[in-house]
């Protein structure tokens, strides 16, 4: 009889032990239980998010292939691959090694759907930098993801980072990773075709990673404990080899599928391999190549070394795929070979260690999870604007919120990322999405990760639209059609009712928001149980998007050109300062509603906009969201040193007017002769437009609010991150 | 003209330099994989950026024992032209093509970002299409770009004028503003910055790419001189 105590290491409940019991009609070996046990975790199975994952729209305006491992969309003849992963636990333990196996984790994802990688991006959260702990975090983490994305020639183009008390204990580190091949060179994850080769390539099996998504993934920090040793290390160099190596052996015809090991390393791509090619498999891990002596069966199938993959090739063609495993000095062994019974067997020291139904391991259990509201959310989202006192002085105010580390220049964190390697990086990191050529087209790509994780405390299902809303606002700014959306749902227990709830929400809402955009979520990841002992993260449903420029040469970005140009804003202004970085910042309050959001309205915006910079109308245009209007105009003066006058928008109070979040705006400067032809657009398409001023001079001012030297603003932005580190 | 771009695993900026010789200033280039022992009738290596072998230990430091370094130092010996960017810098100074050796930079961090450059010698094959004290403006992407030198070894640089490239504004902390330097033959160019990532307006300038021009109008006066 398996102990209890075993089984529940494993992260296995009663109810499920039983059930493999069942399953298996005997009692498990402990290969096959641990097989189990990664294979059911929320990492790898999705037993509690599942149900609401499957309503998450799967197709939109842009053909959407959505692939074992990930998914994307076709451009012409072109497949564009992108998806995004957390690797928030591993990060919280080991913030280098973390960060640095999360970007090598989601490269992988891209190369072995056949698609050289093109781009990164990141979005982090951590606790406030006020603690030394999250500095260090924060310092960890930016130097693992320089670490390994600068190695492998995969420009780090963009992404986002935010500070909140909620992560506190529980830092997110969500990578995100964009690939580009023909449509034609396309690769599947599935082994079929009986007595065919299965191939283990890349580096040897240590035991480092053992558990990392069963243990550390799918279950919560609690307080004083060693998780280290379940957190992999990544050897970026190897990456980059077997970067170049798959592509070869891809080339070549000869691959029937390819999978990473990356969450429960052998155990998960041999039977996912199978399961997806309707097949069995068998295996030999006699032939595995090990790095350390003595390693059990359940310590090979379970180990999260990095930089491995299984390759189902074509009977005959092994030696010459070997061949260029060698060449780029991996490993490049046959371990096993396609069976019809549709079972996986393991063999090891002439026992067979597990032999199980392929679908009763890819298939995790679906639990259906009780969701009720958070007592006491009623009370917070009731803010009266008349107990906010409104600030003597906005200079003051406008500097503060500037140097807030979510706020504040995050030049410290993309220059020391290779954000221009591959000769692609059209608008470098610092404008509202990144924006890369296709080479060999007249076309662009552009790449954003949104989420205020604020609103989604305050209001889940509006937070999640907004994350959509603004993540398409981001690419129109760019010059770009909003074209598909992989998401990084990143959230507390699901085991407790009110976590659960925001889960629900929030995917409702980007539900909702993706089909009101007409695109599709081709790709995703759930992290669960983000968690410290002070309580759950705020719910982060990250939203990664990508947009298509027709026309490379019209791409906008978000800063000021020419001195002399007007300045518009397009869309409503309205009263509301719930969930603000003003009100958190200045008041010291996470309080009230996440403001309104009319997605015909947003629609219609960022139609006026996304026209008016194919009819080069524009000479830039930059979102505003948080610290509102106040905060976006001075971000679009820093790159070229050029100041603004602006007035103020009238009919809300003078801090709403200031710093509030309206959603749906966003600031353009045009030419003088241009401005009557926006205006007309706004017009015909029922959007505000608002003249707020002109570009020019060294000064930054808003009527009689705001007057400072932009060089005062610039120390203050400038440094508010960076002071920290 | 025909170009090579030394391939070591872990480059990372071969297919960039590929795709400027050949989409940009269209002439002839190869690939040479770095175990490659025999070099035939190239005109130009160039040594790209990247991480070669990771560069788990000094940058440069194993791929200076690659198979292929002995031809190319032949091939450098010989008057063939040699240009190394970055991690290829670093392999040229490992290899004693060029004097010197890099630091980690100033700040302990990898800066990827624009400078801006002077160019301090335009007598050479990779600097002659620009003018004397002219400033590029060009990225550069490295964690150990703070050259040194020693004093007598300086002197020599600046008696020889081959300092080619200064930055206006030092990033990394290298002696005397270094950013580029030749050999004392001037035909092994070694810099920091990447005039492949500027050889095209779309990529927010091209003021590197005189580099490459430079290089060709050199050899094609060569071969009629020939």
């Amino acid at each position: 009889m398996v102990k209890k105590e075993v089984y529940s290491a494993l992260g296995l409940t009663d109810a499920e032990y039983q059930k493999i019991e069942q399953i298996m009609g005997r009692e498990p070996s402990s290969t096959e239980l641990a097989m189990f046990s990664v294979e059911w975790s929320e990492h790898c199975g999705y037993p509690r998010s599942r149900n609401l994952l499957k309503l998450l729209p799967k197709e939109g305006k842009y053909p959407a292939l959505v692939g074992e491992d990930s998914g994307g969309i076709i451009v012409d003849d072109l497949a564009i691959i992108f998806k995004m992963e957390s690797h928030n636990h591993p990060s919280q333990v080991e913030p280098k090694q973390g960060a640095a196996t999360g970007v090598g984790g989601i490269i992988r994802d891209i190369f072995t759907a056949g698609a050289r990688p093109i781009a990164s991006l990141n979005s982090l959260r951590f606790g406030l930098l006020t603690e030394p702990y999250n500095r260090y975090l924060l310092k960890g983490v930016v130097e693992g993801i320089q670490f390994y994305g600068n190695c492998l020639g995969v420009p780090t183009v963009g992404g986002e980072i935010y500070f909140d008390e909620s992560y506190s204990g529980n830092c997110l580190v969500n990578a995100m990773s964009i690939g580009v091949c023909k449509k034609l060179e396309l690769a599947r994850a599935q082994a079929s075709g009986v007595g065919n080769p299965i191939m283990y390539v890349g580096s040897s099996t240590g035991r480092d990673g053992i558990g990392g998504c069963s243990v550390l993934a799918s279950h919560e920090f609690a307080e004083g404990e060693e998780k280290r040793p379940t957190v992999q290390i990544g050897d970026p160099f190897t990456e980059k080899c077997l970067i170049e190596a798959t592509m070869e052996t891809l080339a070549t015809g000869h691959v029937v599928g390819i999978k990473d090991m990356g969450a429960a390393g052998l155990t998960c791509s041999s039977a996912e391999m199978a399961y997806a090619g309707g097949s069995g498999m068998e295996i030999d891990l006699d032939n595995v190549p090990l790095r350390e002596q003595g390693m059990e069966a359940y310590e090979i199938m379970m180990s999260e070394s990095q930089e491995r993959m299984l390759v189902c090739v074509k009977k005959g063609k092994e030696k010459e795929i070997e061949k260029i495993f060698e060449k780029w000095d991996l490993h490049g062994v046959v371990i096993g070979y396609v069976t019809d019974n549709k079972k996986v067997k393991v063999n090891y020291q002439g026992k067979v260690v597990a032999d199980i139904d392929t679908e009763a391991l890819a298939k995790a259990p679906i639990y259906d999870m009780p969701a009720t509201e958070p007592e006491n959310l009623k009370e917070i989202n009731i803010l009266d604007l008349n107990s906010i006192p409104q600030p003597k002085d906005y200079n003051e105010v406008l500097l503060k919120i500037l140097a807030s580390p979510t706020i504040a220049s995050k030049a410290w964190v993309y220059e020391q990322y290779d954000h221009m390697v591959q000769v692609n990086t059209v608008v470098l990191p610092g404008s509202d999405a990144a924006v890369l050529r296709l080479k060999g087209t007249s076309k662009g790509l552009a790449a954003t990760t949104d989420c205020n994780s604020r609103y989604c405390f305050l209001n889940p299902y509006r937070g999640a639209q907004i994350a959509v809303a603004e993540a398409c606002r981001n690419l129109v700014c760019s010059g770009a059609d909003p074209a598909a959306v992989t998401d990084c749902l990143n959230f507390g227990n699901p085991e407790k009712p009110d976590r659960y709830w925001y889960f629900k929400n929030c995917i409702q809402g980007i539900v909702d928001a993706c089909k009101a955009f007409n695109v599709a979520v081709v790709s995703g990841n759930v992290s669960f149980y983000n968690e410290s002992p002070k309580g759950a993260i705020n719910p982060t449903p990250t939203i990664g998007m990508i947009g298509i420029l027709d026309d490379l040469d019209k791409r906008c970005v978000s800063h000021f050109k020419n001195a002399g140009d007007r300045v518009l804003l397009l869309g409503e202004t309205k009263e509301e300062l719930g969930g603000s970085e003003y009100l958190k910042v200045i008041h010291d309050k996470v309080a009230g509603d996440a403001p309104e959001l009319d997605l015909e309205k947003e629609k219609a915006v960022q139609k006026v906009v996304y026209e008016s910079i194919q009819m080069g109308y524009i000479n830039s245009a930059h979102d505003c969201s948080e610290g509102g209007l106040a905060v976006a105009l001075a971000e679009c003066c820093f790159v070229n040193n050029l100041g603004v006058a602006a007035c103020l928008i009238p009919g809300v109070r003078e801090d709403a007017a200031l710093f509030g979040e309206s959603q749906s705006r966003i600031i353009i400067s045009c030419g003088p002769d241009e401005v009557g032809r926006i205006e007309e657009l706004c017009v015909e398409n029922g959007v505000e437009c608002f003249n707020l001023g002109k570009v020019g001079g060294d000064k930054f001012i808003i009527n009689n609010s705001v007057s400072l030297p932009l060089e005062t603003l610039r120390e203050s932005w400038g440094k508010g991150l960076s002071k920290y580190v | 003209m025909k170009f090579g771009v030394v391939v070591f695993p872990g480059s990372n900026c071969d297919q960039d330099c590929f795709h400027v010789v050949d989409q940009v200033i269209k002439q002839p280039v190869e690939f040479i994989w770095h175990k490659t022992t025999k070099l035939d009738n190239f005109d130009c290596l160039i040594i790209p950026g990247g991480f070669s072998y990771g560069d788990y230990l000094r940058c440069g430091a194993i791929a200076r024992f690659s198979p292929i370094m002995e031809p190319v130092i032949r091939f450098a010996n010989n008057g063939g032209l040699v240009i190394g960017i970055c991690n290829g810098f670093q392999i040229l100074l490992e290899a004693g093509l060029l004097p010197g050796a890099m630091l980690r930079n100033k700040n302990l961090h990898f800066i990827c970002k624009f400078v801006n450059l002077r160019v301090e010698a335009t007598d050479t094959p990779f600097s002659s299409g620009y003018n004397k004290g002219q400033i590029l403006h060009i990225p550069i992407a490295h964690n150990e770009g703070n050259y040194y030198i020693d004093d007598k070894g300086l002197a020599g640089l600046k008696k020889n004028n081959q300092i080619v490239f200064r930055y206006v504004n030092n990033p990394n902390g290298a002696i005397d503003d270094i950013a580029g330097i030749v050999n004392k033959n001037r035909n092994v160019l070694g810099m920091m910055p990447h005039p492949e990532r500027c050889s095209e307006d779309a990529l927010g300038g091209s003021d590197g790419r005189m580099v490459w021009e430079s290089i060709v109008k050199w050899s094609k006066k060569k071969s009629t001189a020939r």
